[in-house]
C-alpha cells in the first residue's frame, strides 16, 4: 500500500541536543497510526519536521508522495494538523478563524464544509462567539476543526484530548473514526494510551529521538502478553518460596506480573501450601501501558 | 484570492477592529503634536522662505504617523502571533516566504497611509496646504510605509519578546523620525548635525514627502528617492531571506 507518510534518517539537532536520532518511519494510507513516547521523546519535533514547522538537520519526509521541503505546497495541502498547545488568535469569531484558515490554503466558497464540521464538533452555537470567550474545551474543537477545513488526506493529532472532558473526548474520537473510515489517514499522539490501544491499528513508539518498538497493535498486545495480578493477603509479606516478579508491595497488597495462566496456577498452589488467606485477587490482561512501560525500560 | 489575499484581509481586519488604537490614537497624537509644537515653535524657528512653520510641520507630522503605524503594524501583529503561539495557523499552511512578505508589508502600508491620510485630513484644517507635486507625495507616502513595514518584519522576526519590539521602537524608530527634520529644517542645523542628519534614512522620507507639498526640499527629491529606493531592496532583501529560511519561525 502507498505511504502516506515516509520518513527517512531523519535527524535534528537542537545544538548539542539530539532530538531525533535517524528515524525512520512508514505510515500507510487509511491507517489509524498511533506515535507514543515519554515527555521530550521527539514526538512533536517530528509532528514538526512533517508539518514544516521545524526543518530537519538531515533526512526526509514526503507526505503522500511530496517532499515536505522541496514540494512543500503539495505536501502541506494533503496534512491537517491539531497542534497541542492550545493557541489561537484573539481578534477573530470561530467562523471567522475557520474562513481565514480555508483561505490561507486557497479554498473560497467552501461555507458548507465549514458548517459540517462545525456541527459535527458541535460548534455550531458557537460560530459568531469570539475564540477569547470560548472555554479550553471549545478552543481545542476548534483547532481540530481548523485542522479539517481543507479536507486533508492525512490528519495529524498531537495531544488532542489534554484536559478534555470525557464527553468532548468522545465525540471527537466518533468523528475522528469516521474520518479514518472514509479513508483519511490519522496520526494520532497521545498520553492516554487506553485510547491509542482502542483506536490504533499500529503503534510506533519514541524514546530519547529512536523508534524502540513498531507494530501492530495486536502484535505488540500479544508479544507482550502476559497477567497482571492484584493481590490483597492476610500479610506483609509473601511467604518463602513464592516466585512471582512484583511490580508493587503495600503492606498486604501486592501487584505481581505473571507470563500465563500456568504461573498463576503455581502462584495459588504455592500461597496454598503456605497456609496464606487471600483477601483479595483481581486480574488484568495486559494492556498497552504495560507494554508502553516494558519496551520504555528495556530501551 | 489564494493565501495571500486571505492573509492581507486578516492582517487588514485585525488592526481595524482595534481601530481606536491602531488609527484613531496616532492621529489624536499627531494633532497634540501640532498644536504644541506649533504653539511653541511658531515664528521661533526658521524653514523655507515664505512657509509658516505650522504649514512646514503638517507633512512631517503626516509622515511620521505613516511610518510609526507602518513598523507598528507588521512588527506587532507578527510578535503577536509569534509569542501567543497562533502563527502556526499561517506556517502551516502553503504560503510561500514571498506571499507572507506582501501581504504583511501591503498591510502595513495600508495602515500607515490610512493613519496618514485621516492626519492630513485632521491637520489640514488649520492650515493652507499647497501640492506642489502630488505624484511625489504617493511615492514617498509608499515607499515610506513599505520600508517601515519591511522593518517591522524584520524586527519581529529578530525579537523573542514584546520588551525587545519596544526597544526597536523606542530607541530606534522613535529618535530616528523625531531627529529626521519632522518639527525642524536640517538648514537650521550646525554642520556637524547637518551631516549627521544625512546619515538618517528617515530624514530622507520625511524631506521627499514634504518636497511633493512645497516643491521645495533640504535634499534633491530624486536623490532621496534613490536612497530610500536601495533601502527598499535592502530591507525587502533581509525580510524575504529571513522567511525563506525560517530563522526564528521554523525551528
Amino acid at each position: 500500500m502507498d505511504s502516506a507518510i515516509e520518513i527517512r534518517k531523519v535527524e535534528k539537532r537542537y545544538g548539542a541536543l539530539l532530538a531525533l536520532a535517524g528515524v525512520d518511519l512508514d505510515v500507510a494510507q487509511g491507517e489509524f497510526f498511533g506515535l507514543l513516547g515519554p515527555n521530550g521523546a521527539g514526538k512533536t519535533t517530528l509532528i514538526s519536521i512533517i508539518a514544516g514547522l521545524a526543518r530537519a538537520t538531515s533526512g526526509q519526509v514526503r507526505v503522500m508522495g511530496a517532499d515536505v521541503v522541496a514540494d512543500y505546497r503539495r505536501a502541506r495541502r494533503f496534512l491537517g494538523v491539531v497542534p497541542q498547545e492550545l493557541v489561537f488568535d484573539p481578534f477573530f469569531t470561530v467562523r471567522e478563524t475557520l474562513r481565514f484558515q480555508a483561505g490561507y490554503f486557497g479554498l473560497r466558497g467552501n461555507d458548507p464544509w465549514i458548517d459540517e464540521v462545525m456541527h459535527n464538533l458541535d460548534l455550531t452555537s458557537k460560530a459568531d462567539a469570539n475564540m477569547r470567550a470560548l472555554s479550553g474545551g471549545m478552543k481545542r474543537r476548534v483547532l481540530v476543526a481548523q485542522a479539517l477545513v481543507h479536507k486533508p488526506q492525512v490528519i495529524v493529532l498531537d495531544e488532542p484530548t489534554a484536559g478534555v472532558d470525557v464527553e468532548l473526548r468522545q465525540g471527537l474520537w466518533r468523528f475522528i473514526r469516521g474520518l479514518n473510515r472514509n479513508g483519511h489517514t490519522i496520526v494520532l499522539t497521545t498520553h492516554y494510551l487506553e485510547e491509542a490501544e482502542q483506536l490504533c491499528n499500529r503503534i510506533g513508539m519514541l524514546k530519547a529521538g529512536r523508534i524502540v518498538a513498531l507494530d501492530s497493535t495486536r502484535n505488540l498486545l500479544e508479544n507482550f502478553s502476559g497477567l497482571r495480578l492484584e493481590l490483597t493477603l492476610d500479610r506483609d509479606t509473601l511467604p518463602e518460596g513464592v516466585r512471582a516478579t512484583v511490580l508493587a508491595a503495600d503492606s498486604g497488597h501486592f501487584t505481581l506480573s505473571l507470563r500465563d495462566y500456568a504461573e498463576l496456577e503455581e502462584l495459588l498452589r504455592q500461597l496454598r501450601a503456605a497456609r496464606v488467606t487471600i483477601r483479595e485477587l483481581e486480574l488484568d490482561p495486559t494492556d498497552l501501558e504495560e507494554v508502553f512501560l516494558r519496551v520504555m525500560e528495556r530501551h | 484570492m489564494g493565501g495571500f489575499g486571505t492573509l492581507f484581509y486578516k492582517e487588514l481586519l485585525r488592526f481595524w477592529k482595534v481601530g481606536f488604537q491602531t488609527v484613531a490614537s496616532p492621529v489624536l497624537m499627531a494633532l497634540l503634536y501640532l498644536l504644541v509644537f506649533s504653539h511653541a515653535l511658531a515664528g521661533r524657528v526658521q524653514v523655507y522662505d515664505g512657509v509658516a512653520y505650522t504649514t512646514f510641520l503638517v507633512p512631517g507630522l503626516v509622515m511620521m504617523s505613516v511610518l510609526q503605524n507602518s513598523f507598528a503594524n507588521s512588527s506587532s501583529s507578527l510578535i503577536q502571533s509569534k509569542i501567543t503561539g497562533n502563527l502556526i495557523f499561517v506556517l502551516l499552511p502553503p504560503i510561500s516566504h514571498v506571499e507572507f512578505f506582501g501581504a504583511y508589508v501591503l498591510a502595513s502600508v495600508v495602515r500607515g497611509l490610512t493613519v496618514g491620510s485621516c492626519v492630513l485630513a485632521v491637520t489640514a484644517w488649520f492650515v493652507d496646504l499647497p501640492l506642489a507635486a502630488p505624484l511625489w507625495i504617493v511615492v514617498f507616502a509608499l515607499a515610506g510605509s513599505a520600508i517601515l513595514g519591511a522593518l517591522g518584519l524584520v524586527a519581529a522576526i529578530w525579537a523573542d519578546k514584546f520588551d525587545q519590539i519596544a526597544a526597536f521602537q523606542n530607541f530606534i524608530i522613535l529618535p530616528l523620525t523625531f531627529l529626521s527634520g519632522v518639527f525642524y529644517s536640517i538648514h537650521s542645523l550646525p554642520p556637524f548635525w547637518q551631516r549627521l542628519s544625512h546619515l538618517n534614512p528617515f530624514f530622507y522620507m520625511i524631506d521627499g514627502f514634504r518636497y511633493g507639498f512645497f516643491g521645495t526640499s533640504d535634499f534633491p527629491p530624486q536623490a532621496s528617492l534613490a536612497v530610500i529606493g536601495v533601502s527598499l531592496a535592502a530591507l525587502s532583501a533581509a525580510a524575504l531571506g529571513l522567511l525563506k529560511s525560517g530563522y526564528k519561525l521554523r525551528g
